[in-house]
């Protein structure tokens, strides 16, 4: 099938290339950083190396999250009266969600990974462990609902207020459940406090955030393109049906 | 003459088929319209733009007034759909059904009774419930729902399907009596040698998009 | 818009009291779970005591989730669902209507359950009036929570399976919270029973807040 607009076939561009080269240099200096330069520490040891992959990670899993709230809120004002505006937010609300859901997978794993060396046990009833399970459920069920074989417009619109409700129950879920019980440590880095890792640990964790923050960006730019992509598949099969259509119109007098 | 519906190369999209490919309409006050066609040719979406349910995607299109492009929900409540299906709630008594709808648009409850006469609606069914009611029986119950609410625009998809004979001709009452009264009609129907006797006008379509129209010119 | 609400409601209970699918059907099913509860934890009474307030939303939970299931398939029979978009009703009111119909039928449902737990489970009450307050809060959320989500899976083929995928974790805080404050309300644990009763509240208020902003966008089509 031709493709309208040959720049739009390649979802790479020299920008994002760039990016992309930039997020593998990044990783890899992260890890030398994480499991080489750093030390180990007094207490947890060589296990404290989780530290830099398990908490960048849901920082941003929160972020991506927080990037489909946003635009889900701006896709649902642009598309009000006109369903067929707006879509770019309807596809970075997607691609933010995708890109989320990954890095929560991360830090769960690496989250039960490092239980099994601290405590003992891979799984833990603590708060923010269950609390990162239900979200990670949650915006499995929003990817779902996003695949679903429905009208674009409707899917749209109903995920779009799914991303909204999922972000404003986040607070009420974390409460609840940390409420219920608390054996994490306290959050490692906030604002206000003073960091509980100092020197070395601490500047390779900000370096950490920072690699797996261009990573994120990287993916995220991509998965949009191939949204884009696919609806752009649609949309030339559409006007190859309506002129199909007219043409047969045109044949029949 | 005031138009009802004023349609210019409207184009409406179903997922990703083009069920409207640039269609131009003006139906006026009092016109009862029949549009016919083949399968697939647009009419049932014809009707479910007429009545903002789906969206117009390019075009100009303004129902009653409102244009559809800036909210295609105003007109709705003036508007009288019934579609294929029945609409019908199959738990709940005739009377009850139709009260509901009446209410539901800010009709008087208190016309369903001389809705269900007027659709010949039996009166020893009104409280039965509409699931032990036979295909012809759901037909009037929906009718009548619409009736009750006095709509200005009607848009009926195959309406006399199910009915016999005589309900045939007492529809056909109906929708002369409404036209009279000022309310506009727009009907989609297979079965011409019936209907052509309350037409005003005859649309045909094709390719979603009008091919002809016996009110042209 | 009051007047809205109620004949939504009344619309929706008389298509119950015809059909009588939540007490004909769901009620006896959720007793049914009571029991097989038993079943798995063996019949030991000190952890059917314990476990009594968990299992009670357990069991609501499920026939809640059928019961939401069915308040929207009635609305998308027969295109009923077209109607509604064409009726004068505003969404906010649809909202509130179908959430009200679904909090007495969800109630109805707790009627039956709650002397299930006591006869069953062998506890008794020792704060009734945490216990009723920890109900109706608790009911309000789920009815709330239900509509907004029921609306959401609402039409689609695949909605028997995805309702409850999207459900289940937002009623995961009223569940852990239902729990809680009947565990205070039956004697078996010492605690804030009435604070996890607030926090239902609070999630029902802010669920109703989501929902009457955001229901008209769930039942639009095209």
């Amino acid at each position: 099938m031709p493709v309208a607009n040959s720049g739009a076939k390649m979802t790479a561009t020299l920008i994002t290339r760039v990016l992309g080269v930039s997020a593998l240099a990044a990783t890899g200096l992260m890890a030398v950083l994480g499991l080489v330069i750093s030390p180990p520490d007094v207490v947890q040891g060589e296990a404290v190396r989780m530290l830099y992959i398990h908490v960048p990670s849901i920082w941003i899993a929160y972020g991506g999250f927080a990037l489909t709230s946003i635009s889900s809120i701006l896709f649902l004002r642009r598309s009000r009266r006109r369903p067929d505006q707006g879509r770019h937010y309807d596809r970075l609300a997607g691609s933010a969600a995708e890109v989320g859901v990954v890095f929560t997978a991360i830090t769960l794993i690496t989250g039960m990974l490092w239980g099994k060396v601290t405590w003992g046990t891979y799984w833990q009833w603590d708060a923010r462990l269950t609390t990162t399970v239900l979200l990670f459920v949650t915006y499995l069920g929003y990817l779902a609902l996003r695949r679903l074989p429905a009208e674009p417009a409707v899917r749209s619109r109903r995920a779009a207020v799914m991303a909204l409700i999922s972000f404003i129950n986040v607070p009420i879920v974390h409460y609840s459940v940390d409420w219920w019980r608390t054996l994490h440590q306290k959050a490692s880095l906030s604002v206000g406090r003073r960091p509980e890792i100092t020197g070395e640990m601490y500047w390779t964790l900000l370096y950490s955030a920072l690699a797996v923050t261009i990573l994120a960006t990287w993916l995220i730019i991509h998965r949009y393109r191939v949204i884009r992509l696919e609806e752009l598949r649609d949309e030339e099969g559409l006007e190859a049906l309506i002129a199909s259509r007219l043409n047969k119109d045109f044949g029949s007098h | 003459m005031s138009a009802v519906v004023e349609f210019e190369g409207v184009v409406c999209v179903a997922g990703s088929f083009p069920v409207l490919t640039g269609l131009d309409l003006r139906v006026d006050r009092g016109e009862i319209l029949h549009v016919q066609g083949e399968n697939g040719a647009g009419k049932t979406s014809l009707l479910r733009a007429c009545a903002g349910l789906i969206s117009v995607s390019s075009g100009k299109a303004s129902v009653l007034g409102f244009d559809m492009r800036v909210d295609r929900k105003a007109p709705r409540r003036h508007i009288g759909l019934l579609g294929h299906e029945n609409n019908l709630y199959r738990d709940l008594e005739v009377s009850k059904h139709v009260e509901f709808r009446a209410a539901s648009v800010g009709a008087r409850a208190s016309d369903t009774a001389a809705a269900l006469e007027k659709v010949r609606f039996p009166q020893q069914l009104w409280s039965v419930p509409i699931g032990s009611l036979s295909a012809g029986q759901r037909r009037k119950v929906a009718i009548a729902s619409l009736l009750v609410g006095r709509p200005q625009l009607w848009l009926l998809d195959e309406p006399h399907a199910a009915l016999d004979t005589e309900s045939r001709k007492n529809l056909d009452a109906i929708l002369i009596e409404a036209s009279a009264s000022g309310a506009t009609i727009i009907f989609v129907s297979h079965e011409s040698p019936v209907t052509k006797e309350i037409a005003s006008r005859v649309i045909t379509m094709d390719g979603g998009r009008i091919t002809e129209d016996s009110g042209a010119g | 818009m009051l007047a809205e609400i109620f004949l939504v409601a009344r619309k929706d209970l008389r298509v119950e009291r015809r059909a009588k699918i939540a007490l004909g059907q769901v009620a006896p099913l959720a007793l049914l779970i009571l029991m097989v509860f038993a079943f798995a934890l063996d019949a030991n009474t000190s952890l059917l005591e314990r476990g009594a307030g968990g299992l009670y939303w357990l069991a609501v939970l499920y026939g809640g989730t059928l019961l939401i299931q069915r308040s929207f398939d009635v609305e998308t029979d027969d295109g009923n669902m077209d109607a509604l978009r064409m009726s004068a009703i505003g969404m906010p009111s649809l909202f509130l209507g179908k959430a009200l119909a679904l909090f007495v039928q969800i109630t109805v449902l707790e009627l039956i359950l709650g002397p299930g737990i006591l006869l069953l489970y062998n506890v008794g009450v020792v704060d009734w009036v945490l216990l009723i307050a920890a109900a109706i809060a608790g009911t309000v959320a789920f009815s709330v929570c239900g509509v907004l989500w029921g609306a959401m899976s609402a039409g689609l083929r695949v909605r028997a399976t995805l309702l409850p995928l999207l459900l289940v974790p937002v009623l995961a805080p009223v569940l852990l919270a239902g729990s809680r404050a009947f565990e205070t309300a039956l004697g078996v644990r010492a605690g804030a029973g009435w604070t996890w009763a607030g926090l239902m509240f609070v999630i029902a208020a802010v669920h109703t807040a989501l929902g009457l902003g955001a229901f008209g966008f769930l039942l639009e089509e095209g």
